[in-house]
């Protein structure tokens, strides 16, 4: 029996180490994360202006919708969404007479993560409309703009000052939510840190691997939003 | 200005007619039917107590409030209305109404410079995405109002590093620069500390000087009498008083009037 590879070595990339596992792993957590964020956005958006300016069905449907999100949790829900949701969709295509297809775990995980995020992304930013300043919104009119262009040129960049924070917490939250995708066994890297540890018994070495990477993300994704925050705050006094 | 030959007056073209104007807020009706005729180049004062609705009137102009009765007319245009279910008139088509606000230049109380934005690209923004003007033409023509308003050197600036006075002056030049074809003052002085009350007041008359429609509302009465042709006292929604200056500060019939102006130091 060859003597077993010992760290750094277990780490290195090819065939005698998991490096291009546990990266591959990183990179497949990071796609779910930033499509699932926007999908998320684009739910939060459209749920925020149905809450603040929708029909009483609307803003229904939103409050059921992000109670219900808020109410049970991540980890049920993704096993709610993606098995009977699943059987559901190829119950459907069954009976109007089509083969029935084997979900892409990678699809799922974004669809069923940006579903979650996307009450969350309400919240934040109907809190974030709300704090808008009447009169920004007023003079906009009184210079005879359109809604949408009121929204895009006004209500949008005015409300990330008070947007932002929230967004960064969902999005420090998504990176780590890929993490419950492992349940439906879709490779990212918390199930990539696994096996590997698994097949090595080195579970120590792997997961202070994983959490590195992690934190690393974290890091980097901190000073993306603390630059992203000055910017947006650049028309604000800063408080004395 | 004033005291203007009022067969002269009376030639020049409407340049915003409002009829019977009332407006609830639930059961409260702070306007029981006022009425106003600003001609091309008039300057009309609105007057009166704090909650006399003369705020709520000129809001109803353009439609920032809704008006629960009445008729508004702009530089001969009707503006359409529907009876909406809140009980209030809405106004029906809604390209004529943001046609219509871009012949009303209006300045807040609390100025409402978007913050977001410097002082210069506060100023461009309706023309260049309203208007249409192309960019460069936009930032001749803001240029050239904020010297006028004594403000290009901050042109570069956030809003919220500018003093109320010099805010409501980017404020003033942010509004001419639609080219409306007339001003509506809300209360422009009243959020200002007393000391740069007159900075803002002076932009204000060299425009009146300068033929310039306007309707204001305002608590600076010295102000009103000097710079109006026709002002406007409002008692409980409902017009006391009203005529040139010379007989609503100096001669006025009606006793409230009298005595609203006298404690008001005009």
């Amino acid at each position: 029996m060859a003597a077993k590879p010992g760290f750094p070595e277990i780490l290195a990339f090819g065939p005698t180490g998991y490096g291009d596992e546990l990266l591959w792993g990183a990179a497949m957590s990071i796609s779910i994360a930033l499509l699932a964020y926007s999908l998320g956005l684009i739910i939060g958006i459209i749920g925020a202006l149905c809450k603040l300016d929708g029909s009483p069905l609307t803003r229904g449907i939103m409050e059921g919708y992000t109670t219900l999100v808020r109410a049970v949790p991540e980890l049920i829900l993704i096993l709610i969404l993606y098995y009977a949701g699943t059987a559901t969709l190829n119950q459907l295509l069954e009976s109007a007479g089509y083969e029935t297809v084997a979900i892409n775990g990678f699809v799922a995980a974004v669809l069923v993560l940006g579903f979650v995020q996307g009450a969350y992304s309400t919240e934040v930013l109907r809190a974030a409309i709300q704090a808008i300043p009447v009169g920004q919104m007023e003079a906009a009119k009184a210079y005879g703009m359109s809604p949408w262009l009121i929204f895009r040129r006004i209500t949008l960049p005015s409300m990330l000052p008070y947007a932002i924070p929230g967004l960064a917490n969902l999005w420090l939250i998504v990176t780590k939510d890929t993490a419950l995708i492992a349940v439906v066994g879709y490779t990212e890297l918390a199930l990539a840190t696994r096996q590997a540890a698994g097949n090595t018994k080195m579970y120590f070495t792997f997961f202070m691997v994983a959490g590195l990477i992690y934190l690393i993300i974290t890091l980097i994704s901190q000073k993306g939003f603390a630059i992203l925050e000055k910017r947006v705050r650049r028309g604000q006094r800063k408080l004395a | 200005m004033q005291n203007a030959d009022t067969t002269v007056d009376g030639d020049r073209i409407v340049a915003v007619q409002v009829t019977d104007l009332h407006k609830k807020f639930g059961e409260l009706e702070v306007l029981k039917g006022v009425s106003l005729t600003a001609r091309e180049g008039s300057v009309v004062s609105m007057i009166g107590a704090s909650g006399s609705g003369k705020s709520t009137f000129l809001r109803c102009i353009n439609f920032l409030e809704m008006p629960t009765q009445g008729q508004i007319e702009v530089t001969g245009e009707k503006v359409a209305l529907d009876r909406h279910k809140d009980g209030d008139l809405h106004p029906a088509d809604r390209k004529q109404l943001e046609r219509i606000r871009t012949r009303l230049g209006m300045v807040f109380q609390s100025f409402n410079l978007w913050q977001h934005m410097t002082v210069l690209q506060n100023v461009i923004e309706a023309p260049v995405h309203v208007l249409g003007l192309p960019r460069a033409e936009a930032i001749e023509r803001a240029e050239k109002l904020l010297h006028k308003v004594g403000l290009f050197d901050k042109r570069d600036q956030y809003p919220a590093f500018l003093s109320g006075g010099q805010q409501q002056r980017a404020a003033i030049a942010r509004a001419l620069c639609m080219e409306p074809k007339v001003m509506l003052f809300d209360e422009p002085t009243s959020a200002l500390d007393p000391e740069l009350v007159g900075e803002v007041l002076k932009v204000i008359r060299d425009l009146a000087d300068e033929g310039r429609t306007m309707i204001l509302v305002t608590h600076e009465m010295k102000f009103a009498r000097s710079v109006s042709s026709h002002v406007i006292y409002l008692y409980k929604g409902v017009i006391e008083e009203e005529g040139p200056p010379s007989q609503v500060f100096g001669s006025p019939k009606s006793d409230r009037c009298r005595q609203f102006v006298s404690s008001a130091h005009a």
